[in-house]
């Protein structure tokens, strides 16, 4: 068999696991309480898009495999995802759970008390693993992989950032302690998958390494989209929506 | 976590290193990828020969953006060729398009990278 033979296979293996090209993003449906103000339209975003230096962050969780099967815990991850985030977070699911393509809302509680307005894709799911890939204005570029997989009589499961803040405000804000507030929602989420399985006392294990310590300057035009600014923007401005409704954006 | 399930050769055309992938790539193919890497050594441009590709997860696409912070620290740009269309919409989608220059032949990829 040629090479050229091989690739028809390889495309059919996959493809159902992949979301299908987007120029730029569309949510189809905005939930109660959901705020649609930074993804309509917006391009997605890899780490070669982002601002600040390149983290790979990595959170695992051991579970007894008896307990559950690597597919068994992702079907149940994809399944209920919102539910395990520690408590003030939203994500808001598309009715169809997590499937490739799809795109869901987040509020996401910050420090003061306000909430940041952002929005994932999912980038790929199979039986054992799904990415959900930011989009321009997130407060981090690149994506999140969670997987599960059978090691020995364990099911090790993960959680796997690979990220650069997005722009100079948002790298300012991961230094400033906005990095151990992300190792602690992900620590938690996977603290609360063990817990759902039966093992509240699990231990999650996080190693951080950064993979590129070099800034992207060229990348400093990124602020333009921040979803922090335009965030707080709608939250200064919720009195005058409040008097003059016609104005609301899609929410 | 996952096991490796690609093999990557290296071969030197040029001044460039050219791997040719077969296999699965996957997040358990970071060692034998790095190491494939490493093996060609001081070369101006790094080209992935994908036509031997049966695979590749998102925790593939993240090895790629590794090896390309490596390339980009040595100065050596990195390209690749032999992408069916459903995998160059990959790159689209991930937009590693923008940073990893896809050729269809080698001949083109080697002249690219000036190294032909």
């Amino acid at each position: 068999m040629s090479s050229n033979d091989e690739q028809p296979a390889a495309a059919n293996r996959d493809a159902a696991n992949w979301a299908k090209l987007v120029s730029r993003l569309k949510v189809a449906q905005v939930p109660d309480g959901a705020v649609n103000l930074n993804v309509d339209g917006r391009q997605l975003t890899s780490p070669i898009q982002g601002f600040g230096k390149m983290w790979q962050k990595t959170y695992v969780v051991r579970l007894p495999g008896e307990r559950v099967t690597p597919t068994e815990l992702i079907a149940t991850w994809r399944r209920q995802f919102g539910e395990f985030w520690p408590k003030g977070n939203h994500f808001y699911a598309p009715l169809t759970g997590i499937e490739p393509g799809d795109v869901a809302l987040l509020n996401l509680r910050m420090p003061g008390g306000t909430t940041l307005s952002t929005g994932v894709m999912v980038l790929y799911a199979d039986e054992e693993s799904f990415t959900l890939m930011t989009p321009q204005g997130h407060m981090f570029a690149g994506w999140i992989t969670f997987s599960a997989a059978r090691q020995d009589d364990e099911t090790v499961v993960q959680s796997q950032v690979l990220m650069r803040a997005s722009d100079p405000i948002f790298e300012l804000a991961l230094t400033m302690g906005g990095h151990r507030q992300e190792d602690l929602f992900w620590s938690q989420t996977l603290g609360n998958v063990a817990a759902h399985f039966g093992h509240p006392d699990a231990v999650v294990e996080t190693k951080v390494v950064c993979v590129d310590k070099r800034r992207q300057w060229s990348r400093w035009r990124n602020v333009w989209h921040s979803s922090a600014i335009r965030s707080t923007i709608y939250m200064v401005e919720a009195p005058i929506r409040a008097i003059t409704p016609h104005k609301r954006p899609a929410a | 976590m996952a096991e490796a399930t690609a093999t990557f050769d290296v071969r030197r055309q040029g001044t460039a290193g050219v791997l040719d992938i077969r296999g699965d790539v996957t997040a358990g193919s970071e060692d034998v990828l790095m190491k494939a890497y490493e093996g060609a050594g001081d070369v101006t441009a790094v080209i992935l020969n994908f036509a031997g590709l049966s695979y590749m997860n998102s925790g593939g696409i993240g090895l790629l953006v590794t090896l390309l912070v490596r390339a980009r620290r040595r100065s050596q740009r990195l390209l690749a060729y032999g992408l069916s269309e459903h995998y160059r919409q990959i790159f689209e989608l991930t937009r590693l398009d923008e940073a990893i220059g896809i050729h269809d032949t080698e001949q083109d990829a080697l002249a690219a990278a000036g190294a032909a």
